[in-house]
């Protein structure tokens, strides 16, 4: 984290999340290849792509990268993704993208792209929602939102972390669920279809009396409209409003 | 600097497209068309008109702070016209109204001559950096309208900075204040990452760019 230098103007107010690392400057500068090598279906709208990355700086779970799609004519598409692998040292990713209807980017993805085709990538970006593994984390996500908070639930058991991690996270149906068979213990899952949406019974367990010592860092990734309706949860079940950090995907 | 020109991605076409490509549109935006999306970091404040105040300090030569009363005082502006977001999206033909941000630097009497750049931030303490010269001669804006109605809280309501030739990260919601210095302090994104500037026409997204 870039801290402020002393004699540094802090503005009166109260808040400034600070950001959770600094981040690589030129590694965020450059673009590079990524090379297709596996495409696995989630759910029927969701699916993971690994891309071999050779010179991949490394990341920490939580921050996303740009990538771009080039047409023949010169024309280009760019989006953010989060990173869904955990950072491993291997030179590949891993990204999970929903089909978005009449999508450009995720349309070209889920129906063109193939094992063997090169996308372009910049990153890792923003240090802002990155969990380095150090303070213990309550991650709500919802639909593609769990990408991130899935980085971050694999980093926790690859490095065989102690630090309290929960997951809550919702989709419509079972079938909606990114990741269905890859949940544990740390997590719980609420179908909104069946039992509406997420509500203060799902987090009091886990705020006042029920939170780890220090507190929870916050972690709140969705659509704007999951990202508001959670946020506010916490904020009224007694989680500080400067330690929530919220991803929202436009 | 991005280090070599995009490489072509194997049948990728792109949404079709004009012969011309609309001339309002960056280089790496898209049209959002009729969306508006929200790209906040922080919990969305609930901040009632009436709590709302604007304060001016720093390197001006009295600086004070204006209530919502007295900054629907001042004599309006409007801003009529695009958007862009560093997340790739633009928006055309928006209209907002408020005050210039002009108007709210000469009641606090003007920048002294040390001045050379901002820091506006938020109610939240959320912060952004920008060069005094990018916020005057008509540039910038205070707004609480969007399309002749309140802005909402999700857009920045009560009211927000808009500095709409630069990406829009620069344009604080819930703006509490600007404070003039004699030099550059990097706000809240450019802390984590992204450019000092944030030119759309240059593409300046991240550190480095
Ligand atoms: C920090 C961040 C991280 C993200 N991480 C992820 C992630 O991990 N996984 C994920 O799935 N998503 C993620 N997103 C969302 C992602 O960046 C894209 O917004 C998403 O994939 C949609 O892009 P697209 O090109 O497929 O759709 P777009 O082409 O952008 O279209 C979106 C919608 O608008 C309509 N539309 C827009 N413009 C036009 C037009 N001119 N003509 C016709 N229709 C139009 C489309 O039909 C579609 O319904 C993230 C976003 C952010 C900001």
């Amino acid at each position: 984290m870039t801290e402020t230098t002393s004699g540094a103007f802090v503005p009166p107010t109260a808040f400034a999340v600070p950001g959770r690392i600094a981040v690589n400057e030129q590694a965020a500068a450059r673009w590079q290849q990524g090379l297709i090598t596996e495409i696995r279906q989630e759910t029927h709208a969701a699916a993971t792509f690994r891309l071999k990355v050779p010179d991949w700086q490394g990341h920490l779970p939580g921050q996303h990268l740009m990538l771009r799609l080039t047409a023949p004519d010169g024309y280009v598409a760019q989006r953010h993704y989060s990173l869904a692998s955990a950072p491993d040292g291997s030179g590949e990713i891993e990204l999970t993208l929903d089909h978005v209807p009449g999508g450009e980017v995720s349309g070209h993805l889920h129906t063109v792209a193939r094992v063997g085709d090169t996308v372009e990538v910049r990153g890792p970006l923003s240090g802002f929602f990155a969990w380095p593994g150090d303070r213990p984390a309550l991650l709500l996500g919802a639909g593609s939102g769990v990408v991130p908070l899935m980085s971050m639930v694999r980093h926790h058991r690859r490095a065989g972390l102690t630090v309290p991690l929960r997951l809550i996270v919702s989709a419509r149906t079972r079938a909606d669920l990114i990741y269905a068979d890859e949940y544990g213990a740390e997590t719980e899952v609420v179908l909104t279809r069946a039992e509406g949406r997420l509500t203060a019974r799902h987090l009091a367990p886990h705020l006042g009396a029920g939170q780890p010592d220090g507190g929870w860092e916050a972690y709140v990734c969705g659509s704007n409209g999951f990202a508001e309706h959670a946020s506010r949860l916490l904020v009224e079940g007694g989680q500080p409003v400067d330690r929530i950090r919220i991803e929202r995907f436009g | 600097m991005t280090a070599h020109d995009p490489v072509p991605t194997r049948g990728f076409t792109g949404r079709a497209r004009a012969a011309d490509r609309d001339p309002r549109l960056p280089p790496g935006q898209y049209d959002a068309r009729d969306t508006w999306p929200v790209l906040s970091a922080e919990v969305t404040p609930r901040l009632d008109a009436a709590d709302w105040t604007l304060r001016v300090g720093g390197l001006v030569a009295r600086p004070r702070t204006w209530t919502w009363a007295e900054a629907h005082a001042l004599p309006p502006s409007r801003y009529a016209g695009d958007i862009h977001c560093v997340t790739s999206w633009s928006k055309f033909g928006v209209r907002f109204g408020g005050v210039s941000l002009d108007t709210f630097l000469a009641g606090a009497g003007g920048p002294l001559p040390a001045a050379t750049h901002v820091v506006a931030y938020a109610h939240t303490g959320y912060t952004a950096n920008l060069p005094l010269a990018d916020v005057t001669g008509g540039r910038a804006w205070i707004v609480w309208e969007y399309d002749g109605e309140p802005l909402p809280p999700e857009h920045g309501g009560p009211a927000r900075l808009i500095v709409p030739h630069l990406y829009f990260w620069k344009s604080v919601k819930w703006v509490a204040g600007l404070e003039l210095l004699d030099h550059d302090e990097p706000g809240f994104w450019e802390k984590n990452g992204y450019h000092h500037r944030g030119d759309p026409w240059r593409e300046e997204r991240y550190a480095g760019d």
